[in-house]
């Protein structure tokens, strides 16, 4: 194995990487204001201070150096003036592992200790061949085809919530009766009514409660490509639990830490830990009134120039971002067109404005372009006066499907029907395109053609807050008009050095070649262990390069029955039911992240292989993909045909898990079928 | 065909019919039915005959709409509708006060603190920033972030509810229910939108809330988004909240029991002063209300360890259903809370908006609330001292100046400075013009070395007729005090202050 690793993955570097550089080099000649992080690092007087801090990571990067196993070469250089040894092995050509070893100078007990401990964050690359670059090539985007189980599995999920609507109510009237003291809180008292009425309360009390230890489990330690659990019991069905005072390390595949930023070490947790020595932690002000640091001016311009927009605001909190945007955009007269699977920070933010508001189906372009006719022929209603205007707001990324928004169809349709688009990246930012620059460079769009894109930093770049990237003018009016910025506290600066120093890191200002690292290793893994379970039998719902995968569970008590087996085998995954899902469709979800390692992936795999068997979850009918590999012999042609899904007749795949190890890393660089 | 033949074809048609329908069971009870009750009232088989007729033709009559205002129109209407509509660009230019404001907002280059750096290059006494106790250079508070920042980095990368909730937000959770005195409580990642979560959360459709008309702008969506019925009352007159109690539960007399809620703030974001609690648990206790009460300009401030309004004025802090807090300001970390029962607390965890659906408070600004929280209950006298300097402040402005009153509460470290009421009549002063002063103020402050700032006006909703908008406070300048400036330079900034707004209102004279 460790002849095939390199020290420089990116050294050699993919060709895929090559337009990615001059792409962006062209996008930033489109601004003729020269970047404020460039002045940064600068000589200036006014930013000495700043180039310390500059040193100060540059010198705390080449420390690292030694024993980093991603080095940018840039580290290793300056590492390698000190350390001889280093210089000998870079003239070789392995890795840091075997330098070790070469060198008969096996890393001391504490050292090995913090390169463990960097590793439980941020897995080191098995080989070069787990890298893979997505992007969207084509005209029409499909819509992920989605499995149906056997009516057996449906009929058998309606019975599960019956019994337990039934067990429900028969456990509440004789509770009622019996154990009226536990139910108090249910009936009014003194003359105040309950907090929570019986019938809201019901889902919760009764079918929640049953599986509330698979939610909220309290963790502690980064959030990496392991996650550690403070173990807790209930004695007492859920009501209340006690922590037993053990911890568990267990593999990470809840967070939505895409580009594996959460670390507590690293050029990025460097930079952290000199700005909140040197800016302090808060700026204890609202944006508007003396909130606004250099910091937060340099971040947004960040921002802007990696999303491709002229500017961008930043906010403390992507919720808010969301909550308070469309108050400033539309008002009465205005119509707001929502995807009706839109995260619930923009119906809440639609909801305030004060706008019309419609939903049209999921993804479903012609039910959109169905209510778009209507309404622009229809005008307001009553009045029929003429939408002041119309704004669809639409995700990059849905978190609970792992859909992507069909951003060409959308702007086609923008083109004839001339409504604003508004697009939330919540979880695409970061996560999607050759360059992580969200839904945008995925299907290669120029991002001036859709109006407004807004993000969170809380996922991809292991922050906190949101962004809103525009033209100037809308962002001039929003620093005015948006309730965000005149009263909510400002972002603090350690959570800003952190989106800083991730962006840096992406377009390789810092840290060369980690970005584009990250960037390759969470497309791999998302394509990896998407067809892994597809082969395996599962029905995963979602695109094929999202990184979030969900598989379908259906029983309700398979929620939890997953969850635990799961657990069992120290990974932890998340689950949802309804109502975040339709009453049938719970599910299971996996988010990757660039930290995994493949072996990692493969230990999911298995774990899923086997509870697979156990709760009878392998019930894909194979018309969604994992299908058996092409047999040898074919003309091209029939190849071809196959290849293009021309096929007519369907086999379950029911793969064994050992194939599926070993044709998964080839076979995921091909369309997946 | 003559008749005779159609009428044998119409006995043999008959006859099969007949016979058909006596196949169809159930068929001969109906006939006995109609047959009896021909016979016993006939009157009332023509009505059911009517009945029939009437269902047959309803069931046949062709559907239609109950959107009767739709318009039927071709393809090629539509189209040309499509074509013909232009829709107002996304946002209306800026207006001249608007591209102000952007033009002077300041910017602090480096960290903040009493005296902060400015992107002018000038150094000023910064009386804008929340940083009432200095925490923010505190070396200490530095040093404990740090180590968290290496324990747990940055983000903790997901919602609380599925694996974001970290030891170190229980712990920040427990000191806060601790310092205040109540069961539990509840961390939310930002102090702006805590109340426009919690309020939806419990107050539905149906409900009754009573809120302040003064209520800041976050707890004014919360009350909007909860599609609550609202009884506005008199800003902090206990009088008029008690006539509008009585009121509302004459009305809801004869109704279902519904839930209740008083909303007010400890100490108003927008006009300065302090609640009258007692007087408030009272009332609630008399017409059987809960309170919430937004304490984000008071906890931390009030009360001799800086509990808020509930220490300040002797209040039993159970007696209030729900504080919500703030641990951005002067606590000088990030996020806000809101405390209450455990039943109030759990409820939210699954309901509430803003928090079930954001992500978590970075853990390194959760250990720096807990750090906070324990130095204002450990060291007392720095809320003493921030009362000395308050002092200072106000008596270089309210009594000395002769063109503004100081609207808050003589122990909040916001000092809210309003034009006083002869000069607004005898000038003529409308809401705009308030504000373009009170601009130049502070620009001239700034000018001279302080920065100060403005209450900002709420945002109006868009297109909504002035009848529809929300009261806006009066135009207002900002002071916040420090403990991290001496007595004197307090007092100093305060002559500052005193003499650019005389200079700004005698030369509009």
């Amino acid at each position: 194995m460790p002849s095939t690793r390199s020290l420089y993955p990116f050294a050699s570097s993919s060709p895929s990487l090559d337009p990615t550089t001059e792409k962006a080099g062209t996008r930033r000649t489109s601004f003729s204001k020269p970047s404020k992080f460039t002045s940064f690092f600068s000589t200036s007087p006014k930013s000495r201070s700043a180039l310390s801090e500059a040193d100060a990571i540059k010198a705390a990067l080449a420390g690292q150096g030694a024993q980093h196993p991603y080095n940018s070469p840039s580290a290793i250089s300056t590492s390698s003036l000190s350390l001889p040894s280093i210089s000998l092995s870079t003239a070789t050509g392995t890795n840091m592992k075997t330098e070790d070893t070469t060198l008969f100078q096996p890393p001391t007990p504490a050292e090995a200790a913090r390169i463990a401990r960097a590793h439980a964050q941020f897995g080191p690359l098995g080989s070069k061949n787990h890298l893979y670059s997505s992007r969207f090539v084509g005209n029409d985007f499909p819509d992920p085809i989605e499995d149906e189980p056997p009516m057996y599995f449906l009929i058998t999920t309606y019975i599960s919530y019956l019994i337990l609507i039934i067990f429900g109510h028969v456990r509440d009237f004789f509770g009622k009766r019996f154990r009226a003291e536990k139910y108090k809180y249910l009936r009014a008292n003194d003359g105040y009514a309950p907090l929570n009425s019986d019938f809201d309360n019901f889902y919760t009390r009764r079918l929640q409660k049953r599986i509330s230890d698979c939610f909220a489990r309290p963790t502690t330690g980064v959030p990496g490509r392991f996650i550690t659990l403070l173990d807790r019991k209930s004695n007492d069905h859920n009501m209340t639990f006690h922590f037993t005072g053990t911890t568990t390390e267990t593999l990470n595949l809840s967070s939505y830490n895409y580009l594996g930023f959460a670390q507590s070490e690293g050029p990025c947790a460097d930079a952290v830990e000199i700005t909140t020595r040197k800016n302090g932690i808060s700026v204890c002000s609202p944006r508007a009134d003396a909130g606004t640091t250099d910091l937060h001016i340099e971040v947004e311009d960040l921002i802007a120039k990696f999303v491709g927009k002229p500017a961008a605001t930043v906010f403390s909190m992507g919720f808010v971002t969301n909550a308070t945007v469309f108050s400033a955009l539309a008002g009465k007269g205005s119509l707001i067109i929502s995807d009706e699977l839109n995260h619930s920070s923009i119906r809440y933010g639609t909801r305030l404005s004060g706008a019309m508001i419609k939903m049209f189906k999921h993804n479903n372009m012609k039910d959109l372009e169905k209510v778009l006719r209507e309404a622009i022929s229809q005008g307001q209603p009553r009045t029929h006066r003429p939408w002041k205007k119309i704004i669809l707001a639409i995700e990059g990324l849905y978190s609970m499907e792992g859909t992507m928004c069909n951003l060409p169809a959308v702007l086609q349709l923008k083109k004839k029907y001339k409504f604003h688009l508004f697009i939330d990246e919540a979880h695409s930012i970061g996560a999607l395109g050759p360059n992580g620059k969200g839904v945008c460079d995925y299907f290669g769009v120029d991002p001036a053609e859709v109006d407004i894109l807004m993000g969170t930093l809380t996922k991809s770049f292991g922050a906190n807050g949101g962004y809103i990237a525009a033209d100037k003018d809308i962002i001039d009016k929003l620093r005015v008009t948006n309730a965000g910025t005149l009263f909510a506290e400002s972002p603090s600066p350690p959570v800003l050095m952190q989106i800083s120093a991730a962006l840096r890191c992406i377009s390789g200002d810092l840290a060369p070649g980690q970005g584009a690292e990250r960037l390759q290793r969470l497309a791999f893994n998302s394509r990896y262990l998407r067809l892994g379970l597809k082969r395996l039998g599962y029905i995963v719902f979602g695109h094929d390069d999202s990184p979030i995968v969900p598989i379908m569970l259906y029983n309700p008590a398979k929620i939890p029955a997953f969850s635990h087996e799961m657990s069992a085998r120290k990974i932890s995954v998340v689950v949802v039911g309804y109502p975040a899902t339709p009453l049938v469709e719970s599910r299971a979800r996996f988010c990757l992240s660039a930290a995994h390692t493949k072996e990692d992936l493969d230990r999911v795999l298995s774990a899923c292989d086997s509870i697979g068997d156990i709760l009878q979850l392998k019930l894909s009918s194979g018309i969604a993909g994992g299908a058996e590999p092409i047999p040898d012999g074919l003309t091209n042609e029939e190849e071809h045909r196959i290849q293009k899904g021309e096929k007519t007749e369907f086999k379950p795949p029911r793969w064994r898990l050992e194939d599926v190890l070993k044709r998964g890393v080839d076979d995921i660089k091909m369309p997946l079928r | 065909m003559d008749l005779h033949e159609i009428q044998d074809a119409f006995y043999q048609w008959f006859s099969e019919a007949n016979v058909q329908f006596q196949k169809i069971p159930g068929s001969a009870i109906l006939l006995r039915y109609i047959k009896s009750s021909y016979q016993d009232d006939p009157v009332r088989s023509a009505v059911e005959l009517f009945l029939f007729l009437f269902a047959v033709r309803y069931l046949l009559a062709p559907k239609y709409s109950t959107q009767k205002q739709k318009i039927a129109l071709t393809e090629q209407e539509i189209d040309e509708l499509v074509d013909d509509w232009t829709p107002e660009p996304l946002v209306a230019p800026q207006t001249a006060f608007e591209e102000i404001e952007n033009e002077k907002r300041p910017v602090i280059v480096g960290p903040t603190g009493p005296k902060s750096k400015l992107s002018n290059g000038r150094t000023v006494t910064n009386l804008a920033s929340y940083n009432f106790y200095n925490f923010v250079g505190n070396e200490t508070l530095k040093e404990k972030a740090v180590q968290t920042l290496r324990t747990y980095g940055v983000g903790p990368c997901g919602p609380p509810g599925f694996y974001g909730t970290q030891d170190v937000h229980m712990k920040t959770e427990a000191d806060v229910a601790s310092h205040l005195g109540v069961e539990s409580c509840i961390v939310y990642a930002q102090s702006f939108s805590t109340i426009s979560g919690c309020i939806p959360a419990f107050s539905k459709r149906g409900d009754i809330i009573v809120a302040d008309s003064a209520l800041n702008y976050s707890a004014r969506k919360g009350v909007q988004i909860s599609r609550s019925t609202v009884k506005w009352f008199e800003h902090n007159n206990m009088k008029d909240l008690e006539q509008v109690l009585q009121k509302v539960t004459k009305e809801q007399m004869k109704k279902p029991l519904t839930r209740r809620f008083i909303i007010t703030e400890g100490l108003f974001e927008t006009t300065g002063d302090v609640v009258d609690l007692p007087k408030l648990v009272e009332l609630k206790l008399k017409y059987k209300f809960r309170i919430i009460l937004d304490e984000t300009w008071s906890y931390g401030v009030l009360g001799r360890t800086g509990r808020g309004v509930t220490e300040a004025q002797n209040v039993d802090p159970t007696q209030v259903d729900m504080i919500i807090g703030n641990l951005s300001g002067p606590l000088c970390a990030a996020g806000g809370f809101c405390a209450g029962t455990e039943e109030v607390v759990s409820h939210q965890r699954l309901s509430s908006a803003s928090y079930t659906f954001s992500a978590a408070l970075p853990a390194m600004l959760a250990t720096t609330a807990s750090e906070t929280i324990r130095l204002i209950q450990e060291s007392p006298e720095i809320l003493a001292q921030l009362r000395e300097n308050i002092k200072a402040m106000r008596s270089q402005l309210d009594p000395r100046s002769d063109w503004v009153r100081c609207t808050s509460a003589t122990d909040n470290p916001i000092l809210l400075l309003v034009l006083k009421q002869d000069a607004l009549t005898s000038r003529n002063f409308g809401q705009k013009e308030q504000e373009w002063i009170l601009q130049e103020v502070v620009d001239e402050c700034l000018a001279n070395g302080v920065l100060i700032t403005r209450l900002k006006a709420m945002p109006q909703p868009l297109g909504a007729a002035v009848s529809a908008q929300s009261p806006q406070p009066q135009p207002a300048l900002k002071i916040c005090v420090t403990t991290g400036l001496s007595k004197k330079e307090t007092e100093k900034a305060g002559v500052v202050i005193r003499h650019a707004i005389t200079k700004i209102m005698t030369k509009k004279r």
